[in-house]
């Protein structure tokens, strides 16, 4: 009997005209394909280069204005005009300065469904695969060959499944499992694997937290991270956008590279220290920690639900007078959401100081930069030294619960004790 | 065949090490070489001469897919850099802007060593210590895209991609 086939190889052999598996290589059909204001103009000047007039398909491109919104200064200003301008000129969409972070667009806009091959000049692209799409990121140039051709050759990666089975403890969420499971791998243990997150602990959360498990894949190596589609990706798509699409399982008989099972009622909240996501450790071991500022948004954690966690625990507190706290709605549609439901006053009430739904502070384009000696608790995917603007700055990473918690001590905190 | 100096760094250097993100928004990459590895390695663009070779152990250039990254490094004068494993993402960059990113026992390369690479033959020789070290094959379709130095000269060329016959 012939071997099954895994999610991965069956979304890529439906993109390249043949069975394909993995070790194989082949040239896949872009189906979506998005750049941002660090990476789209370098991907703009080598696509100029080949002399073309248009793009492949302008209603399959997308560009977005995040990581550095409102301009910051006047070189970066050159860089959005020229987005701006090639947007118009090749009748792409582009997405202003303002209406939020990449990742958390293609989704909410409905722009990604089940069974695509999706890519973006941004590592984070693999946040997509929570709907049961390969999405990934590549580098510039290589953008300029989709935007020329449409198309990309690629490696079919071998799969990692690994279930996660319990119910989450109270005061733990997806950050906490997958930088826990990061903890666990290593940096590079997922090498150019397809990660696919399964099991009674994924079934049971909503997208969001999926999104968030998924967003971090590439911080263990993997090419991608992979969940199916069940009946809370289908609502979650039935309010976004009116494509068909088909739902990609694996075979019964599928061979994976290995398989790992997780107690996740076992874990407790997780934090990653300076200057590794993948140097984690409980909270409970760093509380007490002395923190200077800390950051609640990004593409990994600035969803409704985590700003209402953050909320949550904020309500009538203060955040400490020795800490600042930074809060990024991770889209316009977040912001407003957050409006709508109050939270946005508990949080501005809190002490918080509300940015622009973007990234600017996560990779260090834009506001909250940390100073010398300082310490950072942030709901980012990433806490390499110089990060956030400034290396000599320390970087924690961890959930929007044990951020919250920590911002009204002034030092880690886990957040349990609040939730009691 | 070309000749360089080694300059050693660890395991899991990842792109933000290579190039901080405060720096990315540029064309200027000229700019962006003088940054090259300022978080990890001040002063390293004064340190190093045109052709010298960046060494690292496993996981090379891991993180963001910023290919400013690459860019920092070509636009540096780096000849090549040889590691004992590479990103993803970093190592596709790499090919695609024609610079070589080789896959080697590094343990065998000490900071400072003299390497002579010769990517024609595929071979690696290390003159401080007097050994060959072998190199691990690239995929085909990287051969394709390197030998005709980047991605863009490739695309220009050929107009689509074309994966190499299996042997």
């Amino acid at each position: 009997m012939t071997k099954g086939r895994t999610i991965v190889e069956k979304i890529i052999s439906s993109h390249c005209g043949q069975d394909v598996r993995a070790g194989d290589f082949a040239i896949v059909n872009v189906d979506m394909a998005m750049a941002h204001d660090s990476t789209a103009p370098r991907a703009i000047q080598a696509f100029l280069e080949y002399g073309e007039n248009k793009i492949w398909d302008p209603s399959r491109f997308v560009l977005v204005l995040d990581h550095a919104v409102p301009c910051p200064n006047e070189q970066v200003s050159f860089l959005h005009a020229m987005m701006r301008h090639f947007a118009g000129e090749q009748e792409v969409r582009l997405f202003e300065g303002g209406e939020g972070i990449c990742h958390q667009l293609m989704v909410e806009q409905g722009l990604v469904t089940p069974g695509e091959i999706v890519v973006g000049c941004d590592s984070h692209t693999c946040t997509y695969g929570a709907l049961n799409a390969i999405a990934f990121g590549i580098g510039s140039t290589d953008m300029s060959g989709v935007m020329l051709t449409g198309q990309l050759w690629m490696k079919v990666p071998e799969t990692l499944k690994i279930s996660y089975y319990g119910s989450m403890a109270q005061g733990t969420y997806a950050k906490d499992l997958i930088l826990y499971t990061i903890g666990q791998l290593g940096s590079d243990g997922a090498d150019y694997l397809a990660l696919h997150f399964a099991g009674e602990t994924i079934n049971a959360m909503d997208v969001s937290q999926r999104l968030t498990l998924c967003n971090m894949a590439i911080e263990c190596g993997a090419k991608v991270g992979i969940m199916e589609c069940d009946e809370k990706t289908e609502a979650y798509l039935a309010e976004r956008t009116q494509k068909n699409y088909s739902p990609v399982f694996d075979d019964d008989n599928v061979e994976y590279k290995n398989t790992i099972e997780i107690a996740a009622d076992s874990i407790v909240p997780q934090m990653a220290s300076p200057h590794a996501v993948d140097n984690v450790c409980p909270v409970e071991e760093l509380a007490g920690t002395e923190i200077h500022q800390v950051f609640v948004g990004t593409c990994t954690n600035g969803r409704l639900e985590d700003l209402r966690i953050a909320a949550a625990i904020l309500r009538d507190k203060k955040v400490h007078p020795r800490c600042r706290l930074l809060v990024a709605p991770a889209s316009r549609h977040v912001l407003v959401s957050a409006l709508q439901e109050g939270i946005i006053e508990t949080l501005v009430q809190a002490g918080a100081i509300i940015i622009p739904p973007g990234c600017g502070p996560c990779p260090g384009t834009h506001l909250g930069v940390p100073s010398d000696g300082e310490v950072v608790l942030s709901t980012a995917n990433r806490n390499f030294k110089g990060r956030m603007g400034n290396n000599k700055a320390n970087i924690y990473l961890a959930s929007p619960a044990t951020c919250a918690a920590s911002a009204v001590k002034g030092r880690i905190t886990d957040p349990r004790q609040f939730l009691e | 065949m070309a000749q360089g100096k080694a300059h050693k760094f660890d395991d899991n250097i990842n792109t933000d090490y290579i190039i901080a993100g405060k720096y990315t928004k540029t064309l200027d990459y000229n700019f962006l070489a003088e940054h090259v590895f300022e978080d990890i390695s001040p002063g390293f663009y004064k340190k190093m001469e045109p052709g010298d070779y960046v060494v690292a152990g496993w996981n090379f250039g891991c993180g963001s897919s910023r290919e400013q990254a690459v860019l920092a490094l070509k636009y540096a004068k780096v000849g090549a850099i040889l590691a004992k494993s590479f990103a993803r993402i970093f190592f596709r960059n790499a090919i695609n802007l024609g610079v070589p990113a080789l896959i080697c026992n590094t343990d065998k390369i000490q900071d400072q060593d003299l390497l002579e690479i010769d990517l024609s033959s595929q071979k690696i020789y290390n003159l401080t210590t007097n050994q060959q070290i072998h190199m691990g094959p690239l995929p085909e379709i990287m051969i394709s895209i390197l030998s005709e130095g980047g991605l863009t000269p490739y695309l220009k060329k050929n107009k689509t991609f074309t994966l190499p016959i299996a042997k």
